[in-house]
């Protein structure tokens, strides 16, 4: 907590408002120069089985059930059950009624349980319900929590509200780690999402993440941009380093291979490892399944050749 | 027999520069109708820019309203003392013109803007505007005519630009000066020197200091060339001689157009 | 460490003839002497073609071709004028990437560049100039605004078709027949035009190509029947072509040199920033005369910034040019190699503080890695020639006021850029400044339809746009 002790609670709004501002006709004419980098033959098969690795296989629907859940658990610890080479996906993302669950069908995979929590996707409840929320996920066997910040009380300029939320649900996730999801596409302008990334970076975020996956804007290459600008800014001023998932809207190889590049050239190296970027995705993991084929088999490959969960 | 007839003050006919009526650094003189008008030198051509490149941030950061009244109140003042060009051959029709002529040039000063600049229709997310700025300072030689010499300061000032002329007909150049003197024109707008034009215009042609060089009275093609090549040294914009010049007709916009820059401003818009 | 493999563009779209003539009268011919050039790939220093190099018989010839389709060519209908320079860009589009990579091979940019941005840029040029054709009574110039005759152009190697573009396409609109000279170390996608002008059945004359050197420059500059000349350079040739028309009534329009002044404010947004000082500087080699070659930093924020900037050079890839994954790809020339090595070997004489990322060079071809230098003054002559090169000169500045001065302290003035948060302090600065075109949080950004072109010694006239038409027309 060196971090946010060193700026006062009082001094958040001046801290935030002065960080630089984002062009958005810049960024994203950056994110698509980015985008049109040509990724071939070996670096290709390398980048897929790194994207495989980062996936947060995600299911976070209210139709969810416990056998839904363990076919995605199994999916996760084997992608390829064709292909003992394939990797494993980084975690199974669920909700928290859904974790002992997948604990049991993951254990001794080395796969991560997430949990979003807070009252995900909203995160309008009352902060002691988001705590509760909290608890039971870990103690149900989550080891990384994935919470919502308030974007009402952000975009009200409660800043200090929404960083007493995240402090309190670190607490709350004990040794889990902490993945903050802001919301982009509700906080709108690529300004909010710089101020809202080192908020959760400054109120102890071990992650920060784009999006639910609820909402009609998720993860886009230029809002992961921004927030990898700031994780490496952020690394820099505190000498701390945070992770950055970019969550929904992510559907194929070819957007994954942008980021992957994205990464490469904003961060660099310290930042491509499933430790610290995550896909949360459901469909993208097939189509990298598919791709993977094709590669090492040399011919295209389809869809029911690979499993539905 | 009457009382001995009064002996006539002579007017000694200096030059303009900087707001300023001061002889030619060199001394000289010469005769023009019997009155005494000075002969300018290359240093007064030198003090000349000076005068009128101190002068042009200003004239040219002044509203475009601000620089219209300037040049209607010449053309109010022009009226008041119309009776001073007669004796030098200046006809009721061309007094009518030239004051017409600072009339209708005064009201550009808002206006050009509008006709030769505006918004570009990019393809991509960015305002892309397009606005006319004066080129600086223009060294004139001007034709001998007062509506051909007005026929080229006007566009030139009005635009935010200013001038060195070299006049060729100094009573009439000196008179209009005097009217600018007595106008609410800043000194070093315009600054007129008289005299030889041949012995002063290569000194301007080559100044570095200069930015346009408009060779309209200019009547050597010889000359003309020559100091169109020294304008090459700095890569002055040139108005080229215009020895069929009809100063009665419409001008146009073209001697303002010569004499401004296009100056293009892109910003991204985003949210 | 996530390396790209390699990924070139397909070299075979492009089919290059052993040796090329001129295109005079509509048909290609070897020079009246003989003479030829060679044309060499910078990045590997293959020879391409052989060229014709055209003396002044050939110009002669071009000339008459170009005056004789005059007659015709200025009578015809706008509306007709129009079609063939709308079929033009179409074919354009259709062989553009044929043409990038026949443009990256002869000039040495980065495919991802020629594809991206030279191009569109070019077909949208003939497009943007297609439609004024025949509306040309409504563009400011007088109701009923006459051609000039036979333009004489000669452009420059940077941006080769490009800038053919930039000159052919208004001409054309307004009526007027061209003889064109690519530039010596380029000349082979003016070449491939002029075979899109037989494709596009353009009348015989109305566009002429004379390839070869400064001599066949003059000579087409010199020459009595050129009614313009359009000159795109150095402004050293320019000042030199500006004498030797002098006095001959010749219309000149010159777009030079420049030494432009990148300005960055403590409130800039600094990543993007970052972005256009990189593409200000590096895009095209800074082959490119409005190139942000200097670059003025407020104090404050100096050093934080150049942390930053040289953390995104350590990511630039330089190398093969058909790469799509290159982005700085070779020098045009080894004379401007040599001339890029030596001024940037004064300005470490000079005592500024050189330094590039490391990056490996191909071993043959024409190189050189992106270079910054810090602890320039004004007085540098890295700070006030032009370079033409992937240079940058860093300057600091405390106040605006300071900023703006130095800025303006050269005589150049084709561009600038301005980086910072404020509206207002954009506008007045944008106003400050002495340059054609000023780029606000953005830069080397380009469009048909925005005029370009600069102040004092950065030559006069203006390119693309309604202003654009002006040059060509009486």
């Amino acid at each position: 907590m060196t971090a946010t002790a060193s700026i006062g609670l009082s001094d958040l709004r001046s801290f935030l408002h002065g960080l630089p501002g984002v062009d958005k006709v810049g960024v994203e004419s950056r994110a698509a120069a980015l985008g049109t980098r040509s990724v071939k033959a070996s670096a290709k098969a390398s980048a897929i089985d790194l994207a495989i690795r980062m996936v947060d296989l995600t299911t976070l629907e209210g139709a969810d059930t416990p056998g839904k859940v363990r076919a995605l658990c199994a999916k996760g610890r084997r992608p390829d059950p064709a292909d003992p080479s394939c990797p494993a996906v980084a975690a199974i993302c669920v909700y928290p009624a859904m974790v002992p669950v997948a604990a049991a069908a993951l254990a001794g995979s080395g796969v991560h349980l997430a949990s979003v929590a807070t009252a995900f996707p909203s995160g309008q409840a009352p902060l002691e319900v988001k705590l509760a929320d909290t608890r039971a996920a870990v103690e149900a066997g989550a080891d990384e929590i994935d919470m919502v910040i308030s974007r009402g009380a952000f975009l009200a300029g409660e800043y200090n509200r929404v960083f007493d939320e995240i402090v309190a649900v670190k607490e709350a996730s004990g040794a889990a780690h902490l993945k903050v999801i802001l919301e982009t596409g509700e906080l709108a302008t690529y300004d909010n999402v710089r101020r809202a990334s080192w908020l959760a970076m400054l109120a102890g975020a071990d992650f920060i993440k784009t999006s639910t996956g609820k909402v009609a804007v998720n993860a886009t290459l230029p809002i992961t941009l921004v927030m990898l600008e700031a994780v490496r800014d952020y690394r820099i001023a505190y000498n701390r380093q945070v992770g950055v998932k970019p969550a929904g809207g992510i559907k194929n190889t070819k957007d994954a291979i942008k980021y992957l590049v994205t990464i490469n050239e904003t961060v660099g190296d310290d930042w491509l490892s499933p430790d610290w970027f995550r896909f949360g995705a459901s469909s993208l993991l097939n189509d990298l399944l598919m791709q993977r084929t094709r590669l090492t088999t040399g011919h295209y490959a389809g869809p029911d050749y690979f499993t539905l969960d | 027999m009457p009382k001995s007839a009064r002996l006539a003050v002579r007017k000694t006919y200096k030059l303009f520069i900087g707001g300023a009526f001061p002889r030619s650094e060199s001394g000289r003189t010469f005769v023009v109708n019997g009155d005494n008008a000075a002969l300018a030198s290359r240093k007064d051509a030198r003090d000349a820019v000076l005068a009128a490149r101190a002068a042009q941030p200003k004239w040219a950061g002044a509203t475009a309203y601000n620089r219209g009244q300037v040049l209607y109140r010449i053309a109010e003042m022009l009226e008041a003392r119309r009776r001073e060009f007669t004796p030098f051959g200046v006809k009721a029709d061309e007094m009518d013109a030239t004051i017409d002529r600072w009339v209708w040039y005064a009201g550009w000063s808002d206006k050009i803007a509008q006709v030769t600049g505006g918004a570009n229709p990019v393809a991509g997310p960015f305002f892309n505007i397009s606005s006319p700025e004066p080129t600086g300072v223009v060294a004139v030689v001007a034709p001998p005519s007062l509506l051909g010499l007005v026929s080229v300061i006007a566009p030139a000032v009005v635009t935010g630009n200013t001038v060195v002329v070299l006049a060729p007909e100094a009573q009439t150049a000196i008179t209009l000066a005097e009217v600018l003197a007595t106008s609410d024109v800043p000194g070093g707008v315009v600054n007129i020197l008289t005299g030889k034009y041949a012995e002063t215009a290569p000194w301007l042609a080559a100044h570095a200091d200069v930015n346009a060089l408009d060779l309209t009275g200019v009547e050597h093609a010889e000359l003309a060339a020559e100091l169109e090549r020294a304008a090459a040294g700095t890569l002055k914009r040139v108005i080229r001689p215009r020895p069929d010049a009809d100063f009665t007709a419409d001008p146009g916009l073209r001697p303002m157009t010569a004499l401004l820059e296009t100056k293009t401003v892109w910003h991204p818009k985003g949210e | 460490m996530f390396s790209y493999a390699p990924a070139p563009e397909s070299r075979s779209v492009v089919e290059i003839a052993s040796s090329y003539g001129l295109f005079i009268d509509g048909a290609f011919d070897p020079s009246k002497d003989g003479n030829v050039f060679k044309t060499v790939n910078p990045a590997t220093e293959e020879v391409l073609a052989e060229v014709a190099s055209a003396g002044s018989e050939d110009v002669d010839r071009a000339v008459d071709a170009a005056r004789r389709a005059f007659q015709s060519w200025s009578t015809l209908p706008g509306s007709e004028r129009a079609k063939y320079l709308f079929r033009i860009a179409r074919i354009i589009q259709e062989r553009s990437r044929e043409l990038a990579v026949l443009e990256s091979l002869d000039n040495g940019k980065p495919i991802k560049e020629s594809r991206d941005v030279d191009l569109p840029l070019v077909a949208a040029h003939f497009f943007y100039y297609a439609g004024w054709a025949d509306k040309l009574g409504y563009a400011g110039f007088g109701p009923d605004p006459k051609p000039l005759g036979v333009a004489g152009q000669i452009i420059p190697w940077n941006f080769p078709l490009l800038m053919l573009a930039w000159k052919i396409a208004p001409a054309l609109a307004t009526g007027n027949t061209v003889v064109l000279k690519p530039a010596e170390t380029t000349p082979l996608s003016a070449l491939f035009f002029a075979d899109i002008c037989r494709q596009a059945e353009l009348p015989p004359g109305v566009v002429n190509i004379v390839t070869g050197a400064g001599d066949t420059g003059a000579y087409l500059v010199q020459h009595p029947d050129v009614n313009k000349v359009a000159f795109t350079g150095s402004t050293e040739v320019g000042r030199e072509i500006a004498r030797s028309v002098a006095g001959t009534g010749k219309r000149l329009t010159l777009e030079l040199g420049g030494k432009a002044a990148n300005i960055v404010f403590d409130d800039a947004p600094i990543d993007q920033a970052v972005e256009g000082i990189v593409s200000g500087i590096f895009f095209n080699q800074g082959h490119v005369c409005c190139a942000g070659s200097r670059l003025l930093v407020q104090e404050s924020i100096a050093e934080e910034l150049l942390f930053s900037l040289k953390r995104r050079m350590s990511t630039l890839r330089v190398g093969d040019p058909l790469d799509k994954n290159t982005d700085i790809g070779a020098i045009n020339s080894a004379a401007q190699l040599a001339r890029i090595t030596e001024l940037s070997e004064i300005g470490a004489q000079e005592g500024a503080e050189r330094w590039s990322p490391e990056c490996q060079l191909p071993d043959r071809g024409f190189w050189f890695a992106p270079t910054i230098f810090t602890g320039v003054t004004q007085a540098h002559r890295i700070a006030r020639e032009e370079i033409f090169g992937p240079v940058l000169s860093v300057l600091t500045f405390r106040t605006p006021a300071e900023a703006v001065e130095k800025a303006n302290n050269t005589p150049y003035g084709l561009s600038a850029g301005i980086w910072t948060e404020k509206g207002s302090r954009i506008l007045a600065i944008a106003g400050k400044l002495r340059a054609g075109v000023v780029w606000a949080n953005t830069f080397n950004k380009f469009d048909p339809a925005s005029p370009f072109g600069g102040y004092k010694e950065s030559g006069y006239g203006r390119e693309g746009g309604r202003h654009g038409l002006e040059a060509y027309l009486a």
